[in-house]
């Protein structure tokens, strides 16, 4: 039997193919079905490995017709973002920097997914090394919002988010520094968690910002990110930033219920400058929560005005330094002509890398250098701790805070790319977990009138993935949000 | 002024590569040599998404480096960022340690001319090695990452030191101490022991500064002597022509015996080092710094007070003490025969290692002569059972057939005779057919007593005891 995969949920798709219902082979050709059909007008994909899929499906279809096990994930089609290093197959981080790089090794996440029985489509777009809002830094393609292709889908992880919008896969693991999952999650209306920071090994992503990058995974629903996490999280030696504890059970939360949560409304993520529709989204799910049983209480989170600043300093100082590995010595690009070592640097990354990483790299230059580092890396940590603290606060009086994703909708394609203050701005609601350290996810909370999802985000408590998916897992299951689909595009 | 009223003031960077087995931040091996990037993973190599896992033993021997020289010991250490550009350099940055490293303070002590000196030091930190450049006849250039990743500790002195000739001392003693902790090999040849010097020169008696300059690229410890000699040299010519001292980086060349300016302080590097995001801070608590307390051999200075104290000369000391495996061997011997220790110190220097190539070999136990065994046939000459003579040949039998002193003297009876009445037999022969010479000797001339002891000698073979000889003549001369 060929299942109709769009808008069904990985969680289905497993199931069916443990049972037999379908085979893995049938889902990944109807994927790559609709990708040949449909992503030349989205771009989620870098690249399909059309036949590394079918070579795993068929294994996993072996398996299950020998009576095997084939793990939780088995035989499911999944995407990755290009930030994640895969043995044998390009792996570009979405910058010319990395054009023909053919990692020797493999990360841990996809290694994961692979081992829990996932079938790997293909890489997705995403901004040059993870940084932008938009997906248009990509070096490639930018990628088109699936709910109106004139918009972007958000960034950095937006092919992660559009391709799970467009039911182009099952699932994906995208990454999130300053909202890198949650925004794009929210502005193409799907699921997308990040994980307390250390919940999932960052051995084989490509570095941005270190202290802030956390790999996690997008859903179309809340247990499927669910299911995805469970099966990516857990303590690996070879990440020593690493949390030593194991996965939760993060689907099983999902379904518990919220009756007696302390559910923090923080003022400050609901300040002028958002857009009218999605405030009125985000109030309408806080009533919803209310309903579930939920008590919703004011909470103060003081520092937030300074989170932009912060984490600006703190990832454009990381990003030099990560960066700085890109020298067209060992792999990547080389630029064809240099005639001393200092040409071969400047050409080679001039050549190679985006305007955005070169924004980035220069303020994180000037941000480290000699003499001042009290006045800006030294005060950003300080003031990170300031904000950790705050939600440390905060949860000692309740159990997850609940608050809008992006303060506005999706917005046009090139709208906002001859301002990167303004884009940087759009990040208001989303850097601060991320400096914390803390868990957040994103999922639909209803649309505009012009028909563009709206994201309600749900923080908990470091290690407290499970409260965060008991708050989103009521909240779905109370809306039907979740259940809408975009349209193919012609 | 003239230059004679100058001093110069020397502070060394000693590199000390560690052995451990792998490298400081990923499994490869840290091993010397090898093809050309053979020892390499993604981590040593920079690959994208690859991540620093520390090793712990790098962290233990240079917590038992830091205690040997009486460091403080920070209970909770982190590494940070250094950045710069250079085709050896993976990841665009090195792993060191800046504001906080594992040890801080303590000092160096070793003998110069038999007096004590001690070096202070700054700090020890650690960190990783870069990979090597290699540049082709053809100007096509190559990098093997084998040493990228291998651990290094950084041992920064204070400015104590104040001659080309102390420097090296000190560096000799900075690699007789990795040695002994078994901690490095300390090879110079190979790398694992690398030094850059900062030198400046002040009138004597000031107490501020000079300008200083920082010698690279001496991996000798007669580099070491030449390249602080000249550059003392340098900086006195210039003050003497009233020039000033550059601030500067300079590259020694050994080959033309002088050095050439790398680059300027203003072209000087801003590593921009931060707090390493990858790494945890490392914490050292009081149960590891106790096992590696425990763990501590003698160092060389404790053993140098202690062998003088046995009376034996500063000479034999230096050598017993130069190379832990000797001083290992002979306080094994010396707890074998306890009363003879500078017999045995002889019987070591003079023997032993004139058969060794290497002090290493003393510790195989294969070493055709054990400690014991070499304690034993020292017994046997002090007893009188053999003569110095006879012990050495059983030593050169010992050496060759590994076997022990005692049984060849019973097996081949070559022990000495010490039969009284054999003896004095022979002793009477020699008298009675030397009437000339006894009345000379008894006339006054006691030299000729060797005469008489030479021919019992030869009338028993050379087997006689001397001792016995000696007595005996006396009597039968007196």
């Amino acid at each position: 039997m060929t299942p109709e995969v769009r808008g069904l949920p990985l969680v289905a798709q497993a199931e069916g193919v443990a049972r037999g219902t379908w085979k893995s082979r049938d889902l990944v050709e109807a994927y790559l079905d609709r990708i040949a059909r449909l992503d030349k007008r989205i771009g989620a994909f870098l690249l399909v490995d059309a036949e590394g899929a079918r070579r795993a499906a068929d294994s996993i279809d072996r398996k299950v017709a020998a009576g095997e096990a084939v793990g939780p994930l088995g035989g499911v089609p999944v995407g990755l973002k290009d930030i994640f290093v895969t043995r044998g197959i390009e792996t570009t981080a979405g910058s010319k920097i990395l054009k023909g790089f053919i990692p020797p090794y493999e990360s841990t996440a996809t290694a994961r997914l692979a081992a829990a029985g996932a079938v790997r489509l293909g890489k997705l777009n995403m901004d040059e090394f993870a940084m932008g809002s938009s997906n248009e830094n990509s070096a490639f393609f930018p990628v088109h919002n699936p709910w109106d292709l004139g918009r972007v889908p958000g960034g950095s992880s937006g092919g992660a988010a559009a391709a799970v919008a467009a039911s182009l896969c099952a699932g994906t693991l995208g990454t999130d520094t300053g909202g890198s999952i949650r925004q794009p999650a929210a502005l193409c209306g799907v699921v997308g968690i990040k994980p307390t920071y250390g919940r999932v090994s960052r051995y084989g992503v490509i570095a941005f910002a270190s202290s802030l990058d956390h790999p996690g995974p997008f859903g179309r629903t809340v247990e499927d990110a669910a299911a995805l996490l469970e099966v990516v999280a857990g303590h690996d030696p070879m990440d020593s930033t690493s949390i030593p504890q194991p996965a939760g059970r993060y689907r099983a939360a999902s379904k518990t219920g919220i009756a007696g949560m302390r559910l923090g409304v923080p003022k400050e993520y609901f300040q002028a400058g958002m857009d009218p529709e999605v405030e009125a989204a985000v109030r309408a799910a806080l009533d919803e929560l209310g309903r579930a049983g939920a008590t919703l209480l004011p909470v103060s989170l003081p520092h937030t005005e300074y989170a932009i600043a912060t984490y600006y300093l703190i990832c454009t100082a990381g990003a030099s330094s990560n960066l700085a590995r890109y020298d067209g010595v060992r792999y990547g690009h080389r630029t064809a002509e240099a005639h001393s070592l200092e040409e071969l640097y400047g050409k080679t990354r001039g050549e190679g890398f985006g305007a955005e990483p070169k924004r980035r790299i220069v303020l994180g230059t000037y941000v480290l250098r000699a003499g001042y580092y009290e006045a800006y890396y030294g005060k950003a940590l300080r003031v990170r701790r300031l904000i950790a603290n705050d939600f440390a606060a905060a949860f000692a009086e309740v159990d997850a805070l609940v608050a809008p994703v992006s303060p506005t909708p999706a917005f046009k394609l090139g709208e906002r790319l001859s301002d990167p203050l303004q884009m940087y701005l759009g990040d208001i609601y989303t850097v601060a977990p991320p400096l914390a350290g803390v868990p957040a996810l994103s999922q639909c909370c209803g649309f505009t009138k012009s028909g563009l999802p709206i994201g309600l985000q749900t923080i908990g408590p470091a290690l407290g993935e499970e409260a965060v998916f008991r708050v989103a897992g009521a909240y779905e299951a109370r809306t039907d949000w979740h259940r809408r689909l975009p349209e193919d595009p012609a | 002024m003239s230059t004679l009223d100058y001093e110069a003031v020397i502070g060394l960077e000693v590199h000390v590569q560690l052995a451990t087995r792998s490298k400081i931040f990923s499994v490869s091996s840290a091993e010397f040599g090898g093809e050309p990037n053979q020892h390499t993973d993604p981590v040593c190599l920079g690959l994208p998404g690859a991540l620093p896992v520390l090793n712990r033993q790098a962290v233990d021997m240079t917590v038992r480096l830091g205690l040997a020289v009486k460091s403080h010991i920070r209970p909770r250490c982190r590494f940070a960022r250094k950045h710069y550009f250079y085709p050896d350099l993976p990841k665009g940055f090195q792993i060191s340690q800046y504001d906080e490293p594992l040890c801080e303070g303590g000092a160096v002590t070793f003998r110069l001319d038999g007096e004590v000196r001690q070096v202070r030091l700054t700090r020890i930190h650690m960190e990783d090695d870069a990979g090597k450049n290699i540049h082709d006849s053809s100007g096509v250039s190559f990098v093997d990452f084998n040493r990228a990743g291998v651990p290094l500790c950084e041992i920064v002195s204070e400015p104590d030191l104040r001659s080309a000739e102390e420097a090296a001392e000190y560096l000799r003693a900075v690699r007789t101490l990795v040695r002994y902790l078994g901690i490095s090999d300390g090879n110079m040849e190979e790398g694992s022991l690398r030094c850059d010097a900062n030198v400046s020169i002040r009138p004597r008696g000031a107490s501020r500064l000079g300008t200083k300059t920082e010698l690279k690229n001496i991996n000798s410890f007669k580099h070491v002597r030449d390249a602080i000699e000249h550059e003392i040299a340098r900086q006195k010519a210039l003050v003497g022509r009233g020039e000033a001292v550059v601030q500067e980086t300079r590259l020694w060349d050994p080959d033309r015996g002088m050095s050439a300016p790398m680059r300027s302080k203003e072209e000087a590097h801003d590593y921009r080092y931060f707090p390493e995001p990858d790494l945890p801070p490392v914490v050292v608590d009081e149960a590891w710094l106790a096992a590696a307390r425990v763990a501590l051999p003698e160092l060389p200075e404790a053993r140098h007070a202690r062998l003088l104290g046995l009376g034996l000369s500063a000479q034999d000391v230096s050598v017993l003490v130069a190379e832990r495996p000797i001083g290992d061997y002979f306080d094994r011997a010396l707890a074998a025969a306890p009363a003879h220790p500078k017999k045995l110190a002889n019987w070591l220097i003079n023997e032993v290692l004139g058969r060794v190539a290497d002090a290493r070999q003393l510790v195989d136990p294969d070493v055709p002569v054990p400690p014991a065994a070499l304690a034993e046939l020292v017994e046997l000459v002090e007893q009188g059972t053999l003569s110095g003579k006879l012990g050495k040949e059983v030593f050169a039998r010992m050496w060759q057939e590994r076997r022990r002193a005692g049984e060849i003297v019973a097996a081949e009876s070559v022990s000495l005779v010490s039969d009284t009445a054999v003896i004095e037999e022979a002793c009477r022969r020699v008298v009675e057919r030397s009437p000339d010479e006894v009345a000379r000797y008894r006339g006054g001339n006691a030299k000729l007593m060797g005469f008489f002891v030479g021919n019992v000698m030869k009338e028993t073979g050379g087997k006689a005891n001397p001792k016995l000889v000696n007595e005996i003549l006396r009597k039968l001369l007196a």
